[in-house]
């Protein structure tokens, strides 16, 4: 194990090479043409390489399980078996002696693990609403020994609610209204109704939850700090204050090099250092909790599972006149995020489409299974998944095509989005749609393909089916109506001899943060990549940047921090950084968040601007179904991507890559099976992600038009390739003849597919 | 051998290679994404065959050569490739992906890297950024 403090140095040192990393020679300018040797200007557009990636490739980077601290303690939460009831008896089967042993009494501060309802108790004291809730904490110095503690607890069982329909616990309802949805119908020539259904999906981070909390050498009541793998330290700074009773500055929230979050680490963190951090207090020792795969996979959130209606009418030439859309997220036993989730939902419920009179509902529930959280897309994905398939089955009835009909809907710059928001120039749904259309070919394939499938060409069905299906997406960049206003986002910038020093709480958890934003700073001070160096998400050096969500660290962030090397670009004048600090003495600039001047947005009414901008997306599958295990096997994905001007075109990609493949999981593999409020496959064994052998050759565009308000006109690109997939996915299937309304995509559901389309 | 070094060790012969390595060695290069031999996170070289380190008892390759990802001493050439090429985003797949694709051989075509990466998991990259580097490393 490697002391903390080595990775303390290594932090202080702004992330530089490591001993084993000088060894690594130069790299050279390579057969990629962006590729840069990072010493000259211009960074942004340009591969520069990753400001951590020598440490990854070696080996070398500290995760929390990499560290330990003197004295250290390995911890254990004992979680409910029971779906619903209340706690009757606890009994200790086990020697306690050595033990630290921490329940709901021993909380100094409030029981709750903080967020936005603060109804989830961080220990449960009485009632139980799901399994794997959390009840008691142990902690012991030998691992085997705490492993082998016995712990029984005794239960009185109320009945279970596992239907979110039916659900009369609501933790949010939504509405949203433009036009008159009644004289849409009306004005229709046709109306088509569909239900809809995607599952939980498991984000699956390769590195589980894990945190250290180490209390104050003084003394715990002189304050704690935690280190630890997740996205918003602030998130969990202000949940450990609440639940420690300690004021700001007595909490301080390290972030440690995070090995994937994708959501699963945004609101979860809280929970798990609330625990170490009461184990700790009570100890007075460090205390280490690093959970296994199974246990991260029974407690941990999921994508909220989804039933969404629509309803709509449409022209005989395929115009929309109403869409009255439905949407219902199962939010499990806790509000977690689940608010900002339907909110994301319901705000791309109608796709990338205008529409004059549109209705929607949506609503998320309270059901006994653990609570449901954010995940990439953030409800954008079940919503979008819904109106894609929706728009395929419209154009069957109408005998029009798939292209034709996303050609007359989509939106344009100067449309309204439901909300009433007047869409910018960059409003790129088309150029998407039609640079996918023409990249693959899709008319003509599409072709080919149905001839292949007309009945009796394959009379003796030994070919596989094929089929290929397309989805147009768009994905709001940053925060949900004003919650950029409200956040306020930080963020500060620091002269130092060479250079600066970024300082911000957004995480660097893979996607390139801490690159992304040196390359934002370096090419606004006209300094070399190199120059610029990134500190550690510590809350108690950095300012509260916002959560990393919601492709917001980019745009959002990333433009704050523009402004601050404006600024100080504008304080050098001519000086170089040396001689400015030894002619003024040390610099550190600090900008706020400022709204777009035109933005407006009413909360209560659902109205105005949604988002600042958009990001648009078109995906297009062609599939392989083998007729005897009804398995499907996606053989080409292209996805064309307009997300604004790319920062760093590799790093961008590699999220366009990686959220499309995480996106043909959702649509195909993932599948948490709940069996009476447990997850009955909480192993890799049997919950499958996408291997090599399952990702298909993928075709990835960036169309690249400048955003006038992000950093160098850069939009949000995070979240939206986990949209798209899916529904081309199911399209592609009903291409092939396949009629599928639900997620994922299993040979099982995929083969009564098949007998209900031959029945209709 | 370990990385070059004849090593002895006094420990359980049936405490988990990848455990000894963290905590006995200061080897954390080698990670764990699942203890049951899924997902390719705790992968090194056992005389030169990639191994999932959370299923083999250290007693198994006493005699034998390990080979972990400090064992490379950042010179191969995919470990290059893997920065340059986007191959590693949160890094935590990185060491056993990188040991799994030496064991790949020089110069491999796709489809043999498909095969090779088989038992690596990935969920950051999708995997293409990988196909990228390992293709590139020279
Ligand atoms: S940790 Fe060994 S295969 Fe996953
Ligand atoms: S880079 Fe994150 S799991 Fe592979």
């Amino acid at each position: 194990m490697i002391r903390a403090d080595l990775l303390q140095r290594s932090r202080l040192e702004g992330l530089q090479g490591s001993k084993s990393a000088d060894r690594v020679p130069a790299f050279v300018p390579s057969d990629n043409r962006l590729m840069t040797r990072s010493r000259r200007l211009n960074a942004v557009g340009r591969n520069v390489l990753r400001k951590e990636g020598i440490e990854k490739v070696t080996g070398t980077v500290r995760y929390i399980d990499d560290l330990s601290f003197p004295g250290m303690l390995h911890a254990r939460t004992i979680r409910s078996t029971i779906p619903a009831g209340e706690i009757v008896g606890i009994r200790l089967n086990f020697d306690t002696d050595g033990f630290t042993i921490v329940d709901h009494r021993d909380i100094p501060g409030r029981n709750v693990v903080a967020l936005i309802e603060d109804d989830q108790p961080s220990l449960a004291a009485r009632a139980v609403r799901h399994v794997a809730e959390p009840i008691l904490l142990l902690a012991h110095p030998d691992r085997d020994v705490l492993r082998s503690a016995d712990v029984e607890i005794e239960y009185r069982q109320t009945p279970p609610q596992y239907d979110a329909g039916t659900s009369p616990a609501i933790f949010k309802t939504i509405a949203i209204d433009k036009g008159d949805v009644e004289a849409g119908f009306r004005a229709a020539d046709v109306i088509v109704d569909g239900d809809y259904r995607t599952g939980h999906q498991e984000q699956l981070y390769i590195e589980t939850n894990g945190v250290i909390a180490v209390p104050d050498p003084a003394g715990a009541d002189h304050g704690i700090t935690v280190y630890g793998s997740m996205q918003c330290p602030y998130y969990v700074h202000r949940a450990l204050k609440i639940l420690l009773g300690l004021p700001d500055e007595k909490v301080r929230v390290v972030q440690t090099e995070t090995g994937g979050g994708f959501g699963g680490k945004e609101e979860y963190p809280s929970m798990i250092a609330g625990h170490a951090a009461l184990l700790a207090w009570k100890s007075g020792r460090p205390v280490k909790l690093v959970y296994d795969r199974v246990e991260d996979m029974l407690a941990t959130t999921k994508r909220h599972p989804g039933v969404i209606r629509h309803r709509t009418g449409v022209t005989r030439d395929g115009r929309l006149t109403a869409m009255d859309i439905d949407v219902l997220l199962d939010g499990g036993a806790y509000a977690t995020l689940s608010a900002v989730v339907l909110s994301r939902g319901v705000l791309h419920a109608t796709g990338p489409y205008g529409c004059d009179h549109v209705r929607i509902r949506g609503r998320v529930t309270m059901t006994n299974t653990p609570p449901n959280g954010a995940f990439r897309g953030f409800g954008a994905p079940q919503t979008q998944f819904a109106t894609e398939v929706h728009i395929d089955r419209i154009a069957d009835r109408l005998g029009i095509d798939p292209v034709r009909i996303r050609e007359v809907n989509a939106l344009r710059p100067g449309d309204t989005t439901a909300t009433g928001q007047r869409l910018g120039a960059d409003t790129s749904a088309l150029q998407v749609l039609r640079e996918a259309v023409k990249r693959t070919g899709f008319k003509r394939r599409r072709r080919q393909l149905s001839r292949g499938l007309t009945p009796g060409s394959d009379p003796s069905r030994t070919r596989p089916l094929r089929g290929i299906g397309l989805s147009l997406i768009f994905h709001g960049s940053g925060f949900t109506g004003g919650g950029e206003v409200k956040l306020a986002s930080r963020a500060s910038l620091a002269l130092t001899e060479r250079g600066a020093r970024i300082l911000v709480a957004s995480t660097e958890i893979g996607q390139g943060t801490r690159t992304m934003h040196a390359q934002i700073v370096a090419e606004t001070l006209g300094i070399p990549y190199d120059a610029v160096e990134v500190n550690a998400a510590d809350t108690g050096v950095v300012p509260d940047s916002g959560p990393t969500v919601a492709s917001r660290t980019c745009m959002i962030v990333g433009r704050i921090l523009q402004r601050c090397a404006e600024e100080m670009k504008a304080r050098l004048g001519r000086m170089t950084p040396k001689q400015y600090l030894r002619a003024h003495g040390p610099l550190m600039i600090t900008k706020e968040y400022e709204r777009p001047a035109e933005m407006r947005w009413d909360d209560a009414m659902y109205r105005g601007d949604a988002y600042g901008t958009y990001g648009w997306a078109c995906d297009v599958v062609e599939l392989e179904i083998d007729r005897d295990t009804w398995e499907v096997k996606p053989v080409m994905f292209t996805s064309v991507h307009e997300i604004g001007r790319p920062i760093h075109p590799l790093l961008a990609r590699g999220q366009i890559e990686g959220g499309s493949a995480q996106g043909l999981g959702y649509a195909l593999l993932e599948e948490v099976v709940m069996r009476d409020g447990r997850m009955a496959n909480a192993q890799l064994t049997n919950y499958i992600i996408p291997t090599t052998l399952d990702t298909p050759p993928m075709d990835i565009v960036m169309l690249g038009i400048p955003y006038p308000h992000g950093p160098f006109g850069a939009k949000g690109v995070g979240e939206m390739p986990i949209d798209g997939p899916a529904p081309a996915v199911v399209n592609a299937l009903r291409h092939a003849g396949i009629d599928l309304r639900e997620i994922p995509a299993t040979p099982e559901r995929v083969m009564r597919g098949e007998v209900s389309s031959f029945e209709s | 051998m370990l990385n070059g070094r004849r090593t002895r060790l006094d420990v359980h012969p049936m405490k988990r290679l990848l455990d000894v390595l963290r905590e006995e060695c200061g080897l954390t290069g080698t990670k764990e994404g699942c203890g049951e031999g899924e997902c390719g996170a705790c992968t090194l070289l056992v005389d030169n065959r990639p191994v999932n380190s959370c299923l083999v008892p250290v007693a198994h390759v006493a005699g034998a050569r390990v080979m972990t990802i400090e064992g490379l001493r950042g010179r191969h050439p995919l470990q290059r490739a893997f920065v340059e090429h986007g191959g590693a985003q949160c890094g935590i797949c990185t060491p056993g992906m990188i040991m799994a694709a030496v064991a790949v051989g020089r110069k491999p075509a796709l489809d043999q890297i498909r095969t090779g990466l088989a038992g690596n998991l990935c969920r950051c990259t999708g995997y293409e950024a990988i196909y990228r580097s390992v293709m590139r490393a020279r």
